[in-house]
């Protein structure tokens, strides 16, 4: 049963560019980034029990870093993407270093002004960001020779980052690490006196989750060929914390089907009316009221009763 | 030296406000879990029904006490209605006062337009106020003035009366202040209207330095919170004087180097949290 869940799956996935038309196959390439964005943020929010609301720190900079290296120095695409990745990496090892001062909301508060920061600064420091008017005059990479700039070959090399993302973190959250992870989400205390490092063990998913919202910033800024302050908003981080939530954290497949449900939203209401952000805060109050766990574990929940009511 | 006075005014006053802003931010942080998200909302708010308000009242400091007076209403009405939902989850509370502030945000776009609109000061504070042969802006200096008001009464009502008795009671230990018979669940409403109420006055009374236009409430929200954290939560001394450390830095950084003062704003706030992670006055959980 599983197994054939899983063909028809990558079935689907494989086979969609053939039957979608070009609003659809872009319609999956931003999923897939939100997907990665929020799957990142899931690993500190629902493994890790550490509510970021900065998340989109590591979206923008890359994006930024990315662009600004590929406009200013002229770099080929080939180097910007590790260098914009090394560069969102080490930040988040900074980043990490005092937001894990505090855990809980001392955490969420941190996290939200270092991002704010970086948003301020990508709005005013207009010699290096361009300010208001973004990065533009950005290109896609050909990596192998392959030209990205049709919607179908991005959507495969989206859909492959996403595979390997996702594959990787699944790994990560699944190892005796991810355990451990939990554990210091769970029982703080009691993994301390465990002997477990139980800051270093932050530190470390924190850096990791760094990682991959830099790599969501990589296939975002590609996608757009362009980069806004926005993308460093706190209505972007948001964005991907709604993902987490509406989905449910701590869950692998939440995020996933949380931030489609964010990206779809967002596209078939704006174009119908102007009030994304209005929606998007009446959404996040519903959740929150009314579907606390998110979707998956709901379903599951819904799932399991209905299995035990019907036997066989 | 010109500069360097109305600088240091400018930052004073940006201290006050900022002051209204985060001390009813500290209070709800200190009783009731809460990192109040709309606190930027509501004091965006605040400058927009106060522009409403001088429509019809050509007063600004009368616009200031009944804008405050709405905005703590709706405060209380968001306490009751939904916080109140979420008792105990405060990850819950705080994502709720987050969409909070996207609606309060978008609404405020679609009622007063994206233009921003200036607010006048009152006619009898428009003359500088010449002191030695140097001019100081008296409006500035009044709002420096009503921030230290406020800032007295408010320590008056926490310490010396007794309901900020029993606010501080409940700061310090909740199921204690529970367990001795005090209506905790009333002081919430309470201090979550006050802390509106201030934030709304707050906008209207920073209307003519900052005048009302949509992104204030994003602009505020981050040097509400960097406060917080630099004074310590639920500390009033320390959103006194985080507030006054925030307008000063802020402002000369914005001054000396305008690119770069949203990063200069950062420092103080690594440095206290590099040493001192609960902030200058905050106390040991």
């Amino acid at each position: 049963m599983k197994r054939v869940a899983w063909v028809v799956l990558v079935a689907a996935l494989t086979g969609f560019p053939l039957a979608g038309g070009n609003f659809y196959i872009n319609l999956a390439s931003q999923i897939f980034i939100a997907v990665i964005f929020a799957a990142s943020l899931n690993l500190l929010v629902g493994y890790g029990g550490l509510p970021s609301l900065g998340h989109a720190a590591y979206l923008g900079m890359t994006a930024y870093l990315s662009g600004w290296l590929y406009l200013k120095l002229g770099l080929a695409h080939s180097l910007t993407a590790p260098l914009a990745l090394a560069g969102t990496t080490l930040m988040a090892g900074i980043f990490g270093l005092f937001a894990l001062r505090a855990t809980g909301l001392g955490f969420l508060m941190i996290t939200l002004a270092l991002s704010q920061v970086l948003w301020g600064t990508a709005y005013r420091w207009a010699s290096v960001t361009n300010g208001d008017n973004g990065l533009s005059g950005l290109t896609r990479p050909a990596p192998f020779g392959i030209s990205l700039d049709g919607p179908v070959a991005f959507y495969y090399f989206a859909l492959i980052v996403t595979v390997v993302s996702m594959w990787m973190m699944a790994r990560f959250v699944g190892s005796p690490f991810g355990a451990a992870l939990r554990g210091t989400r769970d029982q703080a205390r009691r993994m301390s006196a465990l002997g477990h490092n139980v800051w270093l063990i932050r530190w470390v998913t924190f850096i990791y989750a760094g990682f991959w919202g830099g790599v969501a910033g990589l296939l975002y800024v590609y996608y757009h060929k362009y980069i806004h302050p926005t993308s460093l908003s706190l209505t972007s981080s948001a964005e991907g914390l709604l993902g987490v939530i509406a989905g449910g954290s701590g869950t692998l497949a939440g995020p996933v089907i949380g931030a489609a449900i964010i990206v779809i939203l967002k596209n078939y209401v704006s174009a119908y009316i102007e009030r994304w952000n209005m929606l998007l805060g009446f959404v996040f109050v519903a959740i929150v009221l009314f579907m606390p766990d998110g979707l998956v574990p709901g379903m599951r929940r819904l799932w399991a009763r209905w299995k035990a009511r019907s036997p066989g | 030296m010109q500069f360097w006075i109305i600088q240091t005014l400018n930052s004073l006053a940006l201290g006050g406000l900022l002051f209204l802003l985060s001390s009813g931010f500290s209070l709800i942080f200190g009783l009731m879990r809460i990192a109040n998200l709309t606190h930027g909302a509501l004091f965006m708010l605040g400058a927009y029904v106060g522009v409403s308000i001088l429509k019809f009242v050509p007063n600004l400091w009368l616009a200031a006490v009944l804008g405050g007076l709405v905005i703590a209403a709706f405060g209380a009405l968001i306490e009751r209605l939904i916080l109140r939902k979420l008792a105990g989850n405060s990850l819950g509370q705080v994502l709720v006062t987050l969409g909070i502030a996207f609606i309060l945000a978008d609404f405020c776009l679609m009622v007063w337009g994206g233009d921003p609109i200036p607010v006048q000061t009152p006619e009898s504070l428009r003359q500088p106020l010449v002191v030695g042969g140097v001019a100081f802006p008296t409006y500035r200096l009044v709002v420096l003035v009503i921030a230290i008001v406020t800032a007295f009464a408010l320590y008056l009502l926490m310490e010396r009366t007794r309901l900020g008795a029993m606010i501080r009671a409940g700061v310090d230990d909740m199921q204690m202040a529970r367990a001795v018979g005090i209506p905790v669940s009333k002081l919430f409403t309470i201090v979550f209207c006050l802390g509106a109420g201030l934030a709304g006055a707050g906008g209207i009374i920073g209307g003519p330095i900052l005048s009302a236009y949509p992104g204030l409430d994003a602009d505020m929200l981050p040097l509400a919170l960097i406060v917080v954290i630099l004074g310590g939560v639920g500390s009033l001394v320390g959103a006194f004087i985080g507030s006054f450390i925030v307008g000063i830095v802020y402002t000369f950084g914005t001054a000396l180097f305008p690119d770069l003062a949203y990063v200069i704003l950062f420092l103080p706030m690594i440095f206290v949290i590099a040493f001192r992670p609960r902030g200058l006055f905050g106390r040991q959980q």
